[in-house]
């Protein structure tokens, strides 16, 4: 009961630090958006291979919602660096409160801020002709919850390490980068040479866009929606248990 | 009965150096023994890089000792830093204000999170507001406070749960006078009400006026625990400070000749300063200064004072604490 209650309290200290700043929110969806207004109408006009006659907004909006788990809450850890500075972690770490619920809490701010992002994300391209099954929508959210945790676990872990925002934002940007285009996001991957296709394989966002790919099309049965929530489930655990591990051991 | 007691207490930091250098070891605390006793105020005095908030901070369970035991309030550090972390306050030298929050805010948290529920978080907020003179800059963000209004706030946070034992890291720094004395007597009505409070400083003047017992560390070690009146007058007798011209060899000259009187006790010199430990000062001073005229040396100020905590870092360590700060 204390555990969600301190859990509680640090999330909604972390909604109102964003709501005192909410262009925050903006930044990270920036990019996102400006793909779908500038560049998604380029690729009406190709003809994608192995995607059949499906829309291409209906191929290029799972791609961006990855992208903004990789770029605007790949970021989230930036969060943590100003607390760790100013000493309001040591303070949180001298209560008596538990030490996950106080990083839960963080994480849980900020997984709720992208799913609102991917929100508005399905909307302005529903405005723009895209299509989805609803059920396979609300799996995809289910599913992008557990990509939230992941990915806001693992740049809170690296934000632990590093202490500083150069040098986060420069390990992030590395890592990012490869991930999202190796993930088949911008053109699908089947145009990659084989042995892209096979690095290809162990990204988890690659199976991540496939599941979302398929969960949009509402076909259900698609063997990838499993291997994606495999994957990202075991993922999440891992690198929670990092991040937890990391903020047990932190001190300014 | 003691709330904290240490057993060889030590912590020991590995820091990586640049290139060529490679790994050193600074032994910050070098295994004390300290005794803190219930509804006390202990200060803890010394210069910079003692060690006292490296000590702070492992009392607190921040940091892991490297080596040695504690137990605070009968709970074991290392088994229990739960049970510690209920019975602890902690002001950290560097305070913990979350600046993009209001001061109100910050304290509806913390004591939230020391386990109040929601209407007794904001009767202690407001008790505290007033204690501490931050109710007429309490809705605004921490962002906007000047240094002494962020630090006064960082104090209520420490005491939101009303712990048995605060720990305050240099808690008046940054004060001003006005402010310094709130906190005093802020300090002092905690104790009244039970409260122990560990308190470090670099204040000879704070330690000696608000400390009921206190601690003088140096190096990471303890060079001197007791009283202020004990430790003053562990220093016997009276302190005369000399300043003379010192050309053409005359301070050593001096040197020799104080040193052959019976009584004088000890000389510290420091260029053109000395530092007479006499004992009967007002009878002694007419014959140092008959003596030094006589030999020529002319003084060009003279002082008496009785011992302050200062001589007795002096003694101890060789240095002034006042210039080892300054
Ligand atoms: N995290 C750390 N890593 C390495 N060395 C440290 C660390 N923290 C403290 N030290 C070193 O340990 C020694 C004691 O530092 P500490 O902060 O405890 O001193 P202090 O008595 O509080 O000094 P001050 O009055 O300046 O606050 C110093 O030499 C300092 O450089
Ligand atoms: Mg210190």
């Amino acid at each position: 009961m204390t555990f969600l209650r301190h859990t509680q309290l640090i999330f909604m200290r972390n909604v109102r630090r964003t709501l005192r700043e909410p262009a925050w929110i903006m930044i990270g969806m920036f990019q996102p958006v400006l793909y779908l207004l500038l560049f998604a109408p380029l690729l009406d006009n190709l003809v994608l291979p192995g995607y059949g006659d499906t829309s291409s907004l209906n191929i290029f909006v799972p791609g961006l919602l990855v992208m903004i788990a990789l770029f605007g809450l790949g970021f989230a850890g930036f969060g943590i660096l100003d607390d760790l500075r100013n000493g309001v972690i040591e303070r949180f770490r001298v209560t008596s409160a538990s030490r996950l619920a106080l990083l839960l809490g963080m994480i849980l701010h900020d997984v709720v801020v992208f799913l609102l992002q991917c929100a508005v994300l399905v909307v302005v391209a529903t405005l723009m002709g895209f299509r989805a099954d609803i059920v396979g929508l609300v799996v995809l959210f289910g599913l992008l919850a557990l990509v939230g945790l992941m990915v806001a676990a693992f740049s809170y872990a690296l934000g632990l390490i590093f202490r500083d925002e150069s040098s986060l934002a420069a390990s992030l940007s590395t890592l990012t980068l490869p991930l999202l285009l190796l993930s088949g996001v911008l053109l699908p991957l089947s145009l990659a040479p084989e042995l892209l296709q096979t690095i290809a394989d162990f990204n988890p966002f690659l199976h991540i866009v496939e599941a979302a790919r398929a969960l949009i099309h509402g076909d259900m049965g698609h063997n990838s929606i499993a291997i994606a929530y495999g994957v990202v489930f075991v993922m999440m655990l891992l690198t929670m248990q990092w991040a937890i591990s990391l903020f047990r051991r932190a001190t300014a | 009965m003691n709330i904290i007691e240490t057993n060889k207490l030590r912590k020991v930091f590995n820091v990586r150096q640049g290139k060529n250098g490679g790994d050193q070891t600074i032994e910050a605390v070098k295994g004390i023994d300290l005794q803190v006793r219930t509804g006390e105020i202990f200060g803890f005095l010394g210069p910079n890089g003692a060690g006292k908030t490296t000590t702070l901070r492992m009392l607190s369970t921040l940091i892991p000792p490297t080596d040695g035991q504690a137990t605070i309030a009968g709970h074991d550090l290392l088994r229990n830093p739960k049970q510690v972390r209920e019975v602890i306050g902690y002001v950290s030298q560097v305070g913990g204000v979350d600046v993009t929050a209001t001061g109100r805010e910050n304290l509806l948290l913390q004591a939230q999170l020391c386990g109040m529920a929601r209407h007794e978080a904001e009767q202690r907020t407001n008790e505290l507001l007033v204690a501490l003179d931050l109710t007429s800059f309490a809705d605004r963000v921490a962002k906007t406070y000047s240094g002494g209004q962020r630090r006064r706030l960082d104090l209520a946070l420490g005491m939101v749960h009303r712990p048995r034992l605060l720990f305050l890291d240099e808690p008046t720094t940054g004060l001003d006078p006005q402010s310094r004395a709130r906190l005093w007597d802020e300090v002092r009505r905690l104790r009244s009400e039970g409260t122990t409070i560990f308190l470090t400083t670099h204040y000879l003047e704070e330690a000696d006026i608000l400390a009921d017992r206190l601690a003088i560390m140096d190096h990471g070690e303890i060079v001197a625990e007791g009283t202020p009146k004990q430790l003053k007058q562990q220093i016997a007798g009276d302190v005369i400070s000399l300043g003379l011209e010192t050309q053409n060899g005359a301070a050593q000259h001096a040197h020799n000749l104080l040193n052959e009187q019976p009584y004088v006790r000890e000389i510290h010199p420091s260029d053109g300063l000395f530092q007479l430990y006499v004992e009967h000062g007002e009878e002694t001073l007419p014959a140092v200064l008959r003596l030094l005229d006589g030999a020529g040396l002319s003084v060009r100020t003279v002082s008496l004072s009785r011992p302050t905590l200062d001589d007795v870092f002096l003694r101890r360590t060789g240095r002034s604490l006042r210039e080892s700060i300054e």
